[in-house]
């Protein structure tokens, strides 16, 4: 019995295994957001409908207007259209629709937690790489293209081959303001955006232990960039307490007896990974992404890299490439970068820790004249419990601006875009050539060092300015 | 799915690494259905200067290639977003086979799902091809997908792998829905075996 939490979650959902490898895996939950309408078309033409819509839940992100929460008032008419038909197919077949203005609306890899449909040792999969995040409660989880999804929604299966095994240990005590954000960043540059390439990450050690819930979701959400087929942590007592009293979490004596079968999951002791990689928590300080993958991480007080020091010619000629995009000199310091523009949000940073970070920034101090600044929560269930808590008020005395929620900036599919030339610090995940709009130019950080950054103007490093430093 | 078993044809090179799926097709043109001909979108931004005309550097603006139907890229091609778009906009512009060193997991699948092929070749063998139909624009490359190799303009003959089930596929252009509902008495009985437990 020396398997790996990967290894039992999958031999569980086994159905057949063919003799050319291939293997027919059921999948307990499927969940779908308004950019699924390609499937339900290829389901149609088919003559097809979903086999288990039960087993289904969707929620509109990727086109909704971040500041009306009515579909009517979504401008463009293509991005309506999009969350009509969620809308419309949802119903058609009896699936669960979070809808939009509605309790539980929200970035479908934060409604899927916040819900209690993402449980330990279960698999689950939706149209978008993001779904690595659910992983953090322990589940097998991962992105899956739209033809694939059609095949989900009609079979409740999908044919895979069993990737590789990657153990990433990150040992030792975070620094204060060092979150899940900056671990996965850390990790990205040292293996690089193609290190997991293959393989399902279970992320292990005691500053993984030491991580929120959130910290953990984080971190599971860029194991795509990375390269990672997904992401994992064994689930804990933090994970059970995160769970606990959820809408779909099991209750009373089937709550019972999932602890008992979820507590089976982890990685046997003596588990063995296809590959091994370890990190040193306690040395990892902040991070801030200067070039165009997400590998192109440094700390706060790193400067701009300088292509010569590259290790070959075409790492050089990358390096001096995305520094033109970028509009960067090599040996500029990090903290003399002045941004234009500061998003707070995405499946990687819009849960209720993000926004309090954040906000315990924000809070006393003002956005500097030159940067526009968001917030985007993550689901009205963040949103509502972050106004419950005052931090809206927060935010909007500071003078960021406090916006309903969606995929909004991260990748911009509802027309929220940086204009060409401006720089955004932002809590996402990809810091692609024109992932926020042809031309802009997107830093990756935590939400706490997005909000010093829109005090200051620049990049600073949030511990500097929480101690009057900066 | 169209099949796939051979092809001789124009390889355009695409040398940089980690090309993501951002790059290949950018967000605004994902609310656009499959029936729409992607052609148009494929490196929308990229292939474009700043003022909007064609930028003449860029691969795929250029005569020689202007007819390419395989692509030939540096490491991590495609990764990034799951957008099965960027597959469609690859084959809606004449695309069948994509040659690199390693792929994004998502598109690799994809591409098989939607009739171009992925081909994953050692990194100095990738790069050897790229210097020789760099040097020479318009060179042309063999791909059997029954014998599984790749031939480079020099003649020199490469091997590569691929799933034996998705290789099945593609050479009969099979989608996989047909074939998986064969299994349905094994989906039923597992599904009876699963148990109320795991539903939700």
């Amino acid at each position: 019995m020396s398997e790996t939490m990967f290894e039992k979650i999958w031999q569980k959902h086994r159905v057949l295994e063919r003799e050319d490898g291939q293997t027919l895996l059921y999948v307990d939950t499927h969940l779908l957001h308004d950019g699924g309408a390609t499937a339900f078309d290829f389901l149609r033409n088919r003559g097809l409908k979903p086999r288990a819509p039960e087993r289904i839940f969707a929620t509109p992100d990727h086109y909704v207007s971040t500041s009306s929460r009515k579909v009517e008032e979504i401008e463009d008419e293509r991005h309506r259209e999009m969350v009509e038909k969620l809308d419309r197919n949802t119903r058609e077949y009896g699936i669960k629709q979070f809808g939009l203005g509605t309790e539980g609306q929200g970035i479908v890899h934060v409604m899927g937690p916040e819900q209690g449909l993402s449980q330990p040792g279960i698999l689950l999969v939706c149209g978008d790489s993001h779904t690595s995040t659910h992983g953090a409660v322990g589940a097998l989880a991962f992105g899956i293209g739209s033809t694939e999804v059609a095949h989900v929604l009609a079979t409740q299966t999908l044919w895979q081959r069993k990737p590789k095994t990657m153990r990433i240990r990150v040992d030792g005590r975070l620094s204060d303001q060092v979150t899940g954000k900056d671990v996965i960043l850390a990790i990205i540059a040292k293996i690089g955006a193609a290190g997991g390439t293959g393989h399902v990450l279970e992320y292990t050690g005691s500053a993984i232990r030491g991580l929120s819930m959130e910290g953990r979701l984080t971190l599971c959400n860029m194991s795509i960039e990375g390269g990672g087929r997904a992401g994992m942590v064994a689930p804990d007592d933090t994970t059970f307490q995160y769970i606990a009293g959820r809408p779909y979490a099991p209750k009373g004596a089937a709550w019972d007896a999932a602890l008992e079968r979820w507590r089976a999951l982890p990685s046997a002791d003596d588990a063995v990974f296809d590959a091994e990689v370890s990190l040193d928590g306690s040395a990892i300080s902040p991070m801030v992404t200067w070039g165009n993958s997400p590998e192109d991480a440094l700390p706060i007080d790193g400067r701009i890299p300088d292509p010569s020091s590259a290790a070959d010619a075409e790492r050089r000629e990358q390096m001096a490439r995305m520094l033109v995009y970028m509009g960067l000199e090599a040996g500029t310091p990090l903290s003399e970068v002045a941004v234009d523009r500061v998003f707070i949000g995405s499946c990687t940073n819009s849960r209720i820790e993000d926004m309090r970070a954040a906000a315990a920034v924000a809070k006393g101090r003002k956005v500097a004249g030159s940067v526009r600044a968001w917030v985007v929560p993550g689901s009205e269930g963040v949103k509502r419990q972050a106004e419950a808590e005052g931090l809206h008020e927060v935010f909007r005395a500071a003078g960021f601006e406090w916006r309903e929620p969606g995929c909004s900036m991260c990748l911009g599919t509802n027309g929220d875009i940086a204009q060409p030339g401006e720089r955004v610090a932002s809590t996402s995940n990809r810091n692609f050539m024109g992932r926020q709009g042809p031309g802009a130019r997107t830093h990756l950080l935590s939400p706490a060092m997005a909000a010093a950054a829109a005090i200051t103007g620049r990049f600073t490093d949030v511990r500097r300015l929480l101690a009057g430093e900066a | 799915m169209e099949a796939f078993r051979t092809m001789d044809a124009v390889a355009v090179p695409l040398p940089r690494p980690n090309i993501d799926t951002d790059q290949i097709i950018p967000a605004r043109f994902l609310s656009r259905p499959r029936e729409v001909d992607h052609t148009e979108f494929l490196f929308h931004d990229a292939r474009r200067l700043p003022d909007g005309e064609q930028n003449p550097d860029f691969a795929l603006n250029r005569e020689a290639w202007r007819n390419a139907r395989i692509v030939v890229a540096g490491k991590n091609f495609a990764c990034g977003s799951s957008r099965e778009s960027a597959v469609w906009a690859l084959f809606d512009a004449g695309f069948r086979v994509a040659i690199a060193p390693s792929f994004g997991d998502i598109f690799r699948n994809n591409g098989m799902k939607n009739g171009l092929l992925p081909v994953m070749l050692p990194a100095d063998v990738v790069e050897n091809i790229l210097a020789q139909i760099e040097a020479d624009p318009g060179a042309r490359i063999q791909v059997d997908l029954p014998a599984q190799t790749v031939t480079a303009p020099d003649g020199s003959v490469h091997a590569f792998e691929v799933d034996p089930f998705a290789k099945h596929c593609l050479l009969e252009g099979l989608d996989e829905i047909g074939l998986t509902q064969s299994y349905e008495e094994e989906i039923a009985a597992f599904e009876r075996r699963f148990g109320r437990e795991n539903v939700r």
